[in-house]
């Protein structure tokens, strides 16, 4: 048996490689649930009623979703220039905690709404473009590989925060689990439905995922990172910037992951804590895959996680199934992708 | 300054530093082989989660300590199995597979935790390995109190890592496996298939991740919780660029390591006025920085990630 390459891998393929890979993990994972003893014909009904069923569900999928498409553009836009951001998950916390940061300046309150969420945002963006840019200067002077170093510097963010929110940045009024002061309530994100946490920064998510879109497919600096991740020294040699694309990627990667924490904390909690995240950061790496690195495919990997998530929290209170079931169906759905993209490349001869 | 003093002189501290290099000992030497025949295997933090949970699993359920370990080697190579066929066979990117093996090793290891213990607000524990007090030479003062009562995970740890130098230096094994990492083509041409002999060593490499993992719930404390793995994994990757690809640079290392994760460890109760977080922000930060020293110095096998296919250049 050997692996004969495609000339030019077909559009049907490549698009129906997702939906292959998709049901590929629904089967793995279904056997699973099936070892532990319920059905998993009923598990995913219970998924998809729990994610779809209720107004309430919908809105909890919609929410959950929001950080997970921006975390995914992160890792997408990063992974295209062959830029290894593992970091989501940092950038992710320290986006959260300037805007709570910027939110204790007393002048902050006194501003219009919209200007104050503008300012919280950019200050997000702007933290996790700095904490991606780091592990950037390392691999750039000393040659370190940035992959290591942002997974560290994810654990090392964590620990920022809880340094933070037990130290200069405690709500002195909360009691129990150290958070951080809450933003005004000028800066708060609106409501898109009543009674439910579903808010406005939903429709930033999607217009930040049209946006990289554009930018990926119409600009000269889209055109050159894709160039930087595919050969490098040809792109040097054509002329592209290396080192000044790459920080240009970084900033855009590390902002939409800072973004991502700065809208969870304006949109949905108003204050941070250290279980802010429940993963979005790797959860990232896993949609920009399975998107195939595509902006707008990333809306759809992120709904797909979102529904996996929150249905399977009212699918294990229903059956004896731990809620776990879903992070690994996500998980290995990015294992079968990788397969399933080889063979849109690959053609297997005997 | 007294109290460094303190604490550098006592004997407890340096019986902590080979404890918590133990983990890191099997970790590192699992990512130096599967880098020494050129494949990054960063599914080392979920293989050693699964390990971790793996392994008191076993002993949870009435298996004795060594079948536990045995088992997390098990459960370490069959992940090492999978990540091996996707990236040697299929030749998948190595930095996305990996990440996937941990992502999927990880919760696959909650997954299964949760259903053995589905409803503890406290998790169960084991009796775990006691120290190994090897008769007259743990009675040296000093020395003898600080390397001869360790229990005996530590123990294979430190035998491990000669082993592994004298197979990789001493062996014709050896002598194909560093081989295989620097110029597959050229170990095809001698007769041996790089292609299996990848597939193998990766499988090695991470059943030592797994029994690393559950050092952790089986030694170092004695039961599983998520997440409780805490980068140790990330820090063998960065640990065996610093060693160099050698064995005995990962042991020095490891120790090295965990003499400062030790050290600060202790200093945390006796200094005040500094937070914790600091404190616990240095073996991460230690690690970047070990990263930074060695990046351009360390000898890189020459075809680490670089897939091999008969015929292919």
């Amino acid at each position: 048996m050997r692996f004969e390459r495609r000339d030019h891998p077909s559009t049907g393929l490549v698009l129906l490689a997702p939906v292959g890979a998709v049901l590929a993990a629904l089967v793995v994972a279904g056997l699973l649930i099936a070892i532990a003893g319920a059905n998993a014909f009923e598990a995913y009904g219970l998924i998809l009623k729990g994610a779809f069923g209720s107004r309430l569900g919908f809105s909890e999928t919609l929410t959950r979703a929001t950080p997970l498409i921006l975390t995914g553009l992160a890792a997408a836009v990063a992974f295209r220039a062959k830029l290894w951001n593992i970091g989501g998950e940092g950038q992710f916390y320290i986006g959260a905690l300037a805007v709570a940061a910027f939110g204790m300046i007393p002048a902050v309150a006194g501003l219009p709404p919209v200007l104050a969420v503008a300012l919280c945002l950019l200050a997000g963006a702007v933290a996790g473009m700095l904490m991606l840019l780091g592990p950037l200067a390392l691999r750039l002077k000393f040659g370190v590989d940035e992959v290591v170093t942002s997974l560290l510097l994810n654990f090392v963010a964590v620990l920022f925060v809880s340094m933070m929110i037990e130290g200069a940045m405690k709500d002195p009024l909360a009691f129990g689990w150290p958070s951080s002061v809450p933003v005004p309530g000028n800066a708060e994100l609106p409501k898109l439905m009543e009674r439910t946490r579903l808010h406005a920064g939903l429709l930033i998510a999607v217009g930040a995922a049209v946006a990289v879109w554009l930018v990926q497919a119409r600009t000269v600096f889209g055109m050159r990172s894709r160039a930087a991740g595919l050969n490098p020294r040809a792109a040097s040699f054509a002329g592209v910037p290396l080192g000044r694309t790459l920080v240009s990627v970084a900033c855009l990667s590390g902002g939409l992951a800072g973004l991502a924490g700065a809208i969870e904390v304006l949109g949905v909690k108003g204050y941070v804590t250290t279980d802010l995240s429940p993963g979005y950061g790797y959860s990232g790496i896993i949609i920009a895959m399975l998107a195939n690195l595509n902006p707008l495919g990333v809306i759809a990997a992120a709904l797909f996680s979102a529904v996996m998530f929150v249905g399977a929290d009212s699918m294990s209170r229903a059956l004896s199934i731990p809620s776990y079931i879903a992070d690994v169906t996500v998980a290995l759905s990015l294992l079968t992708m990788l397969v399933a993209l080889f063979l849109t490349q690959y053609r297997i001869r005997r | 300054m007294n109290v460094i003093l303190d604490i550098l002189s006592s004997v407890g501290m340096w019986e902590a530093v080979l404890r918590i290099a133990t983990p890191l000992i099997f970790g590192t030497l699992g990512v130096l082989l599967c880098e020494r025949v050129g494949v990054l295997n960063l599914g080392i933090e979920g293989i050693m989660t699964f390990g971790a949970m793996l392994g008191w699993l076993t002993v949870y359920s009435g298996g004795d300590l060594w079948m536990g370990l045995v088992m997390a080697g098990v459960g370490g190579a069959m992940f090492g199995l999978l990540h091996a066929v996707l990236t040697v066979p299929l030749g998948l990117s190595q930095h996305v597979t990996g990440l996937g093996i941990t992502l999927f090793a990880s919760s696959f290891a909650y997954y299964v935790f949760r259903l053995a213990v589905p409803t503890a607000t406290s998790p169960p524990t084991v009796e775990p390995f006691r120290p190994l007090a090897v008769p007259g030479l743990s009675e040296i003062p000093f020395v003898g109190q600080v390397l001869f009562n360790q229990t005996a995970p530590t123990y294979l740890a430190l035998a491990l890592v000669a082993a592994l130098a004298w197979c990789l230096y001493r062996t014709p094994l050896g002598l194909a496996l560093r081989m295989t990492g620097e110029n597959p083509h050229a170990v095809d041409a001698q007769g041996i298939n790089p292609v299996s002999l990848r597939i193998g060593t990766i499988m090695a490499g991470s059943a030592l991740m797994g029994m690393g993992g559950a050092f952790l719930t089986l030694a170092a404390f004695n039961s599983f919780f998520p997440t409780m793995v805490q980068g140790r994994g990330w820090i063998c990757v960065a640990l065996v660029v610093f060693a160099s690809w050698r064995p005995g640079r990962a042991l020095l290392g490891a120790l090295l390591f965990a003499f400062f994760d030790a050290f600060q460890l202790r200093l945390q109760t006796v200094v005040e006025g500094v937070p914790y977080q600091l404190f616990l922000m240095l073996p991460y930060a230690l690690s970047i920085l070990a990263l930074v020293l060695m990046a351009r110095r360390a000898r890189v096998p020459q075809a680490l990630m670089q897939p091999y296919r008969r015929g292919e250049r």
